[in-house]
């Protein structure tokens, strides 16, 4: 998948913009996914608006193809969170164990009798809570269902900044359009991990960050300054200070 | 009017237990309305905020079962935001304030908090059963409670809730003296167990009928209750985690084989499929057996097991099964009633060519005479296979399939499914719950108006075309209690056509329709006993909006029928009108 950003820049290592960009900035800086795991930068309304139009775009380039997979439907296939939160869990540590045997020989024999520890030390992933300042809901997002922190960022702006979700029509794309935060301020990814400490979203590998996730804040950027802080130097936050 | 003593028929009334017959006893006169009342023990709330609790305990003052349900069924696909309401409390509140010698408790997705649980425990000495059913809002702290106050505490049953696990030693809270207990299930709980404790509360509990453990519960202790639980009907296996040595797997053997009243069989959360030959010596006396969670065994293994089910009458199975795999069930499982098949690859990241396709359900039609419910998840159908499973079925009571994609039409013509759906209708008389998907007109809803008069709960999704779809519905499902709606271009005629029919209804849920704020205003306009919630989830775009534009598309609309009007503990999201 190709946004429209990286169609111009030609990286094709890309880990899709999505990634923590301070600011306001230019289409360029926000596409530079290289970036990804070398600093943290903010994640920003500008970056929905891209991952939008990616949607877009990719519905333009595809049309006429088959509808988005059932799994990426808010609610759909019809089964119940529980159920579907322990399926997924199952897949992981499947998909985990295969890894492992994959690598070297099976490490059963050295586990120590635990039952409740995982092959690969994960505990349970799957539905984890969402809340965005200024919004009273929380949400709900099923982690395993995403692959990277630009398809988890897709799946946000769906909940907090859409005011109809779209019908899906027989062509498969959204028939209401996406709505920008007009005249908004800039916001931060950020989640809780295990110790309790709330950390800036894309600091880490996707997969470090599933197992570590408690739950998940949309934050305003005013308020994610102290997070901030160890990732950027003071000029940079000053020169993308919402206005 | 009598020519008995209301001795002798409270006596008889004593013999009515379903709620709905006694309903209808309690409008045949004053005098039996009266009789009924002081007599009614258990009573079923369908929706929490139909009634409220005074009311309730007002009617009802001798109950002393009570089932109450919170959100609407949607919520079970997180459709629903959490904080909505469903709230358990006040109605633990007012049951202990009134006295109320409550003894059964037993709730369906409501909030439940650890302060409820505690006051429960509290108040009821006589209290002995608590089943909470896709529930959240607690902790253990919560069940350490109810396991220390509750003296006569017969019952813990909790299913597939969200439990917040501390860890803790709630198993151990429950007093050496208690010794009273029949069911136990906590699988749902994510946590680790204090297996110790656990044995010895089985070992005490004679009694102990039904057991369900959770993923923390490995497999040498799974041999060893079971040898202090020989009794055991009914046994949820929790984790098997790796391959166990043969020692333990030759005393896991002995111990099942003891087992020899063991009727149901669940969990296996976790599962080496070579632990599974264990039970092979107790299939045969199987009526029930679920193995929904067991998502490690292959199709094969499963097929092994089921062929010595023959006395199988309700299957909860993964579609790893496969179509060859439900031939193998329908072969071998005549006594089938209830057969439900649930994804095990959701995300559709691998090309499953063993999942289920319509091959697999025309062949249990045609070999389970007695099959009247299933629940059906697979990725393409025909209107042929519809057809004939029709003919071959026409007992059906619930139908519930679900094709996973949206809109999509029958595989081998590429019509909609619309005639497949009306074969069903039309040929199952006794019908009471549908749910439809795959590409569907507004045909198959003329069919369901036309045929499906015993219809009572119809689920809809991405389908129809007009508001004709939904009036048929409307018109013609005479007993139409809940009707659920998402993803479908049904819009404000629909809506508005005959607003007394909601009133006929327990509820209507419509998201991501057509019906727009203006059309539900004008529906809660004239409908002082109905609630008209809206639920919209984006406060932002509504507090930049300084008028509100009637014309703007409701996210999620949920009503309901009530004799207490507005509710007063909806979010600041919820608008009813």
């Amino acid at each position: 998948m190709i946004t429209e950003l990286e169609m111009g820049k030609g990286e094709s290592e890309l880990e899709l913009g999505l990634g923590l960009s301070l600011g306001g900035g230019t289409p360029a800086k926000i596409g530079g996914g290289g970036a990804w795991g070398e600093r943290g930068r903010l994640l920003t309304a500008k970056d929905f608006p891209s991952v939008g139009s990616k949607r877009a775009a990719d519905s333009a380039s595809h049309a006429g193809a088959s509808p988005p997979r059932s799994s990426q439907v808010v609610g759909w296939p019809p089964i119940g969170s529980h159920r579907m939160n322990s399926l997924v869990n199952n897949q992981a540590t499947k998909s985990a164990r295969e890894e492992e045997d994959a690598g070297k020989k099976k490490v059963n024999d050295d586990q120590p009798k635990d039952a409740t520890k995982k092959v690969n030390g994960k505990v349970q992933v799957g539905f984890i809570k969402v809340n965005m300042d200024g919004v009273a809901i929380g949400r709900k997002v099923d982690l395993n269902a995403h692959s990277s922190y630009e398809n988890l960022a897709q799946t946000l702006e769906d909940m907090f900044f859409r005011t109809n979700p779209g019908t899906i029509g027989l062509t498969g794309q959204f028939t209401k359009p996406l709505r920008l935060l007009d005249g908004s301020s800039e916001f931060v990814l950020t989640y809780e991990d295990k110790e309790g400490d709330w950390m800036l979203v894309g600091d880490v590998p996707w997969r470090m960050f599933t197992t570590s996730v408690k739950r998940l804040r949309v934050m305003k950027t005013s308020e994610a300054n102290g997070l901030a802080a160890r990732h950027q130097d003071p000029n940079e936050r000053q020169r993308n200070q919402p206005m | 009017m009598n020519y008995f003593p209301d001795e002798v028929i409270e006596h008889v009334f004593d013999f009515i237990a379903s709620h709905r017959d006694r309903n209808s006893i309690s409008l045949v006169c004053k005098s039996w309305h009266k009789i009924e009342r002081f007599s009614r023990k258990q009573v079923f709330i369908g929706n929490c905020y139909a009634i409220n609790p005074e009311r309730l305990i007002g009617r009802f003052p001798c109950l002393k079962s009570l089932t109450l349900k919170g959100k609407p069924h949607f919520a079970d696909f997180n459709l629903v935001p959490y904080e909505w309401g469903g709230f358990v409390l006040p109605w633990i509140e007012a049951l202990a304030r009134s006295r109320v010698g409550l003894e059964e408790l037993r709730l369906k997705r409501m909030v439940v908090t650890d302060e409820s649980l505690e006051l429960l425990s509290r108040s009821f000495a006589n209290f002995k059963s608590l089943v909470l059913v896709s529930c959240e809002g607690f902790t253990t702290d919560g069940l350490a409670s109810i396991a220390a106050n509750c003296r006569h505490l017969r019952e813990l049953d909790l299913q597939e809730n969200e439990i917040d696990d501390h860890r803790g030693q709630w198993l151990n809270c429950f007093p050496d003296s208690c010794t009273t207990l029949t069911s136990l299930n906590f699988a749902c709980l994510k946590g680790e167990t204090n297996v110790a404790a656990l044995e010895r509360l089985v070992a005490r509990s004679p009694n102990l009928k039904s057991l369900k453990l959770n993923r923390a519960v490995p497999l040498e202790a799974l041999a060893r209750l079971m040898s202090c639980a020989p009794q055991l009907l009914d046994l949820g296996v929790g984790s098997y985690e790796n391959e166990p040595d043969p020692e333990s797997f030759t005393k896991l053997m002995a111990a099942i084989k003891k087992c020899t009243s063991l009727r149901s069989l669940s969990g296996f959360l976790e599962v080496a499929p070579l632990c599974l030959p264990a039970f092979y010596p107790i299939c045969q006396n199987l009526i029930s057996l679920n193995l929904s969670y067991a998502a490690e065994i292959q199709g094969n293994h499963l097929i092994k097991l089921i062929q010595l089910c023959k006395r199988l009458q309700r299957l909860w199975i993964l579609d790893s099964i496969g179509d060859k795999g439900l031939v193998v069930v329908a072969d071998t499982c005549k006594e089938l009633q209830e057969l439900r098949v649930f994804p095990s690859d959701i995300h559709g990241e691998e090309d499953n060519n063993a999942a289920v396709t319509e091959v697999g359900l025309v062949a249990i039609s045609a070999g389970c005479p007695k099959l009247h419910s299933i629940l059906y998840f697979c990725k393409q159908m025909t209107n042929a296979a519809l057809i004939t499973v029709a003919r071959n079925c026409p007992n059906f009571i619930r139908f519930r399939l679900c094709i996973l994609e949206p809109h999509k039409p029958d595989h081998i013509t590429s019509q909609s499914l619309d005639e497949g759906f009306g074969a069903i209708v039309q040929a199952c008389k006794g019908l009471r719950r549908l749910s439809v998907s795959g590409l569907l007109n507004d045909q198959v809803f003329l069919y369901i108006g036309m045929y499906a008069e015993q219809l009572e709960m119809l689920s809809i999704a991405f389908a129809g075309d007009t508001d004709k779809g939904m009036l048929y519905v409307l018109n013609g499902c005479k007993k139409l209690r809940k009707l659920e709606i998402r993803d479908s271009p049904f819009g404000n005629a629909a809506l508005l056509a005959d607003v007394h029919k909601y009133e006929t209804m327990r509820s209507l849920w419509m998201s991501s329709c057509e019906v727009t704020l203006g059309g539900c205003k004008r529906l809660a306009q004239n409908s002082p006993r109905l609630n008209v919630e809206i639920i919209n989830e984006n406060e932002n775009n509504r507090m930049e909006r300084n008028e509100e534009d009637e014309r703007e598309k409701v996210d999620k609309l949920y009503l309901y029928r009530t004799v207490v009007g507005t509710r007063k503990d909806a979010p600041p999201y919820v608008r009813i009108l």
